[in-house]
């Protein structure tokens, strides 16, 4: 009998430590990789774009559903009341929109004048679904159910019931992350549309919840920029299409520089009920 | 094995909760954290490994979706995991209040961390603002959860210690 007595062989494991080490290590050099290029972005975004988002399309069209169920109940006495509103509120809109469309003849004729064509129609747009929300807590961005393989890009501005929502920040093949101009850190530039002056409109976290945004650099020396001016994006922004409407400025005070004015816009969208929104698919040209 | 599959399955059930029930639901804009929720109970529960890979996995999941730097979160959510196992050793099932005042631990180390490396090194200093707006309403209702999930976990933990046992037995 062979003197060697076979013994059970123990299964190999890594200590805590290192695999704490050899992650770390990972971490830390996506991070770096990350902040300053894009080159991971297309494979990871590909992969958990297949594992996570057929998943996600599900539970949020469940969701969605659960929660307009529970909000149905809640809302009949509340829609009462609103239909009388909004049925005084068609017939000033009918007189209005008289009004309306007599200045819109009158305007086109003067385009057609001018030989300006009509930018903002002309823009070909795609609708998508929202099917989930930022997770965390610390910014405002959501995921829609479509990507590249719709044509869609990143950098592609995304409308909702006419004002700016925000821009297409990461793209997979068959989602598309849209950061909202609300997202802290987040910065676009704008201008009044009543006198073409232009600034920066900027995110913040404090204020996102009052639903309102901050403005700033504006130069009017004139003192011609009132409360209520519409807001829309600038023809010199980067990022965003000109003539798209962004709100319309809530309050206004000169800082302490004397120099320029800055203040709180009231975004035309209103983020908290976003479902659907429109996909502008034609990019601002930054070729040149 | 199968006990592997089911962690890493309830994993990722609820991430697919956070981000696409509880978003559903206005509840004043905070959300529960459950990565972090369930990095913690597994790193307490398992050990750890069990921690690191948790926070590792689920961290990256998160950063590729919505973080603009990949492994920022991955690596925060990784460390809290390992340090939560480090309790391993004093853990039972039985014992809520080990697990919760780790959870809260975390969470208020999760918040402070990120609020440091996402909006401090930009220049936003109102930390008190912060604080009583996000931190501390997502702790609370991430402690809230805990209490409604908490049972769930140990049940199965439960259930997978006695067929073991019965295993070896």
């Amino acid at each position: 009998m062979s003197p060697v007595v076979k013994q059970k062989k123990e299964k190999f494991t890594i200590p805590g430590k290192y695999l704490l080490l050899f992650f770390s290590i990972i971490c830390i050099v996506l991070m770096i990789i990350t902040y300053g290029t894009s080159i991971f972005d297309k494979p990871f975004n590909a992969a958990v774009g297949y594992v996570i988002v057929p998943f996600e399309r599900g539970i949020g069209k469940f969701g969605e559903w659960l929660a307009n169920r529970s909000e149905e109940f809640s809302d009949i006495k509340s829609l009462l009341a609103e239909n009388s509103e909004l049925k005084d509120q068609i017939a000033k809109l009918t007189e209005e929109n008289a009004i309306l469309s007599q200045d819109r003849y009158e305007l086109n004729s003067l385009r057609t004048l001018f030989e300006l064509n009509n930018q903002y129609d002309s823009y070909s747009k795609v609708g998508a679904r929202i099917i989930s929300k930022d997770s965390g807590n610390w910014f405002s961005s959501f995921i829609i159910d479509k990507g590249t393989n719709e044509g869609l890009s990143e950098g592609m501005n995304v409308i909702a019931g006419g004002g700016l929502v925000g821009c297409i920040s990461s793209i997979g093949p068959n989602w598309s992350r849209v950061t909202a101009v609300i997202s802290d850190g987040n910065h676009v530039s704008c201008q009044v549309l009543s006198t073409g002056k232009t600034f920066i409109v900027s995110g913040d976290l404090e204020l996102m919840n009052s639903d309102i945004i901050s403005f700033s650099m504006l130069e009017d020396e004139e003192n011609i920029v009132t409360v209520g001016d519409k807001v829309v994006t600038s023809r010199i922004s980067d990022k965003y299409l000109p003539g798209i409407l962004v709100g319309y400025i809530q309050f206004i005070e000169t800082d302490n520089n004397n120099l320029t004015k800055s203040g709180y816009i009231t975004p035309a969208v209103d983020f908290e009920n976003l479902s659907e929104v429109l996909v502008i698919t034609d990019m601002k040209n930054n070729d040149f | 094995m199968i006990r592997k599959l089911v962690m890493v399955v309830g994993a990722f059930i609820l991430f697919l909760l956070q981000s696409c029930v509880f978003t559903q639901f206005n509840t004043g804009g905070i959300y529960p954290n459950l990565l972090l929720l369930i990095t913690s109970i597994y790193g307490v529960m398992h050990g750890e490994r069990a921690g690191i890979i948790t926070g590792f996995l689920l961290g990256m999941i998160f950063d590729i979706f919505y973080g603009d730097m990949i492994g920022l979160h991955a690596l925060i959510l990784m460390y809290i995991g390992y340090l939560n196992g480090k309790f391993c050793g004093i853990y039972y099932p039985e014992d809520i209040k080990l697990p919760l005042g780790l959870v809260f631990l975390s969470n208020v180390s999760y918040g402070i961390l990120t609020y440091i490396f996402e909006y401090l090194i930009r220049g936003r200093v109102h930390f008190g603002y912060y604080f009583v707006h996000i931190i501390f309403p997502e702790i609370l209702y991430t402690m809230l959860m805990m209490i409604v999930i908490y049972p769930l976990i140990v049940v199965i933990y439960n259930g997978f210690e006695k067929a073991e046992a019965k295993k070896e037995a």
